[in-house]
């Protein structure tokens, strides 16, 4: 089987407009959750959220792109072109048959079919702009990916709600790890800030109003943020024929289903999905210093992650750290896994751990070391990455510290 | 229609249950109604009353809204349609 490792990076979320921006917010335990800014906020029972602020989409795409890509597209877009630079691979030739696009989103482009619902039911208009249709769905930001940079080999969406960045980017690694591809375009984006993604959220009463708190005795919910991730994965002997930097090796994926509940998680699915990473990954538990957590700040979640994460990691589990990075840029829904990757590629590349930030007391059923408020030193060799999403479709990625 | 007996009608749907089945004294999880069919039930009742009801999934013992039995939750909506009117 073939390595697969890391050589691009790129995102565009709430704590940063790109990685490095991120990841020293990550660092300094930001929080980039704040008060939404949205049409009709005054009808929303929640109005804060990890929204990107003036942000102007005519800053970065002329009139006919804006015409086709929705907000979600527009992040994964410019996500894509940072990681890519940083790559420095040209897809030209057999590389760019032998190069594709797996992104994930949830919701797609909720915003194009909010303004337009608005538009025919509200607004009573019998005409919309000939263009929704593949403005909104859930595979354009991967198609313009593909268009742009000129990656002609296997290229799909996948959406499993709260995992589909984790589970796309578990197919990359797979696509060339079984040689179907040399170099995959990998991550997720969600843009479901818009009034109708909220209200429908809303309905379920897991938000909170005040805050994201994960593990804390204190959090009362989860709190959504917007943005994009997006990587390049490349096969190792093919980054290191051409003396790239590699930012990390991914080592293992697994996936598991709870097949129990539609919103409740599961203990034995998530234990199932973690153990199967580190099997995948062929290590032993002992090699992992860090978790990026799921981690959203609901009730539910939480101690259900923690009891499975003591459940696999057994006594390994007190020198472990655990940290949500959800508690500075929120949920991004099908591009949390990706963002949260960056947390991961910060622990083994940098040796700093990012904080669980907003806690304030302990919770017995999540009583990990959860990085509390404030970063830390460490040297870390094995990362994993858990997401488990609403459905009870859960995934989990290993990395490695770079070769 | 008394706001108790309109309640019982909501919460006897969601329990898949006749409402002469259904006490005051009856708490939801007796009566089977699981964490999705309260969130459901709360919807009903805002939708009923036309109220907005206090209630966070994640922290259902500390909202001021008290769901452990039939009877606590009518006296929270009568308060509620109360302070509505």
């Amino acid at each position: 089987m073939a390595r697969v490792v890391i050589t691009g990076a790129g995102t565009i979320n709430a704590l940063g407009r790109d990685v490095a921006s991120t990841q020293a917010a990550m660092a300094e335990g930001v929080c980039g959750i704040s008060a939404l800014n949205m049409r009709d906020v005054d009808r929303l029972s929640v109005t804060i959220g990890g929204q990107i602020h003036s942000y102007n989409e005519a800053d970065h795409f002329n009139r006919q792109q804006i015409a086709l890509y929705d907000r979600f597209t527009q992040f994964t877009l410019l996500a894509a072109r940072e990681a890519i630079a940083q790559s420095g691979l040209v897809f030209t030739g057999e590389l760019a048959d032998q190069a594709g696009v797996i992104l994930g989103t949830s919701g797609g482009g909720l915003t194009t079919q909010d303004e337009n619902y608005r538009t025919v039911y509200e607004d009573g208009k019998n005409r919309v702009h000939p263009f929704i249709v593949p403005k909104l769905m859930n595979n354009a930001a991967t198609a313009h990916v593909s268009m742009e940079h000129n990656l002609r080999g296997p290229s799909f969406t996948v959406a499993t709600a709260c995992a589909s960045s984790n589970h796309a980017m578990g197919q990359a690694f797979a696509m060339i790890r079984g040689g179907s591809a040399k170099a995959m375009i990998t991550g997720g984006s969600e843009a479901m800030l818009c009034f109708g993604g909220i209200k429908a959220w809303e309905g379920l009463r897991v938000m909170s109003k005040d805050g994201c708190r994960p593990f804390c005795a204190t959090r009362n919910g989860m709190v959504q943020g917007e943005g994009a991730g997006v990587f390049v994965f490349e096969e190792f002997e093919h980054a290191k024929a051409r003396d790239a930097e590699i930012l990390a090796e991914v080592i293992g994926f697994s996936m598991s289903s709870d097949a129990s509940d539609i919103v409740m998680p599961s203990k034995a699915g998530a234990a199932r999905a973690i153990a199967g990473a580190l099997r995948d990954a062929q290590i032993d538990r002992s090699e992992v210093g860090y978790i990026n957590a799921h981690g959203t700040g609901t009730a539910a979640n939480d101690k259900t992650e923690c009891a499975a994460v003591a459940e696999v990691f057994g006594p390994h589990a007190d020198q472990l750290m655990m940290s949500s990075t959800k508690s500075m840029h929120g949920h991004l829904i099908g591009g949390t896994g990706a963002v949260e990757l960056l947390a991961c590629l910060m622990a083994l590349r940098e040796g700093v751990i990012a904080p669980t930030i907003n806690y304030q007391e302990t919770d017995p059923e999540c009583a990990f070391d959860v990085v509390p408020n404030v970063a830390r030193d460490a040297k870390v060799d094995v990362a994993l990455s858990n997401a488990f999403a609403f459905g009870g479709l859960n995934a989990v990625i290993a990395l490695r510290r770079a070769p | 229609m008394s706001i108790e007996s309109q309640v019982i009608d909501i919460i006897a749907e969601q329990a898949m249950l006749d409402p002469a089945e259904i006490t005051l004294e009856s708490s939801l999880a007796e009566l089977g109604v699981d964490s999705m069919g309260v969130v459901e039930c709360i919807f009903a009742i805002e939708e009923s009353f036309d109220i907005s009801v206090p209630f966070n999934a994640n922290e259902p013992s500390q909202s001021d809204f008290d769901i452990s039995t039939v009877g606590s939750i009518t006296k929270a909506i009568e308060k509620l349609v109360n302070e509505a009117a």
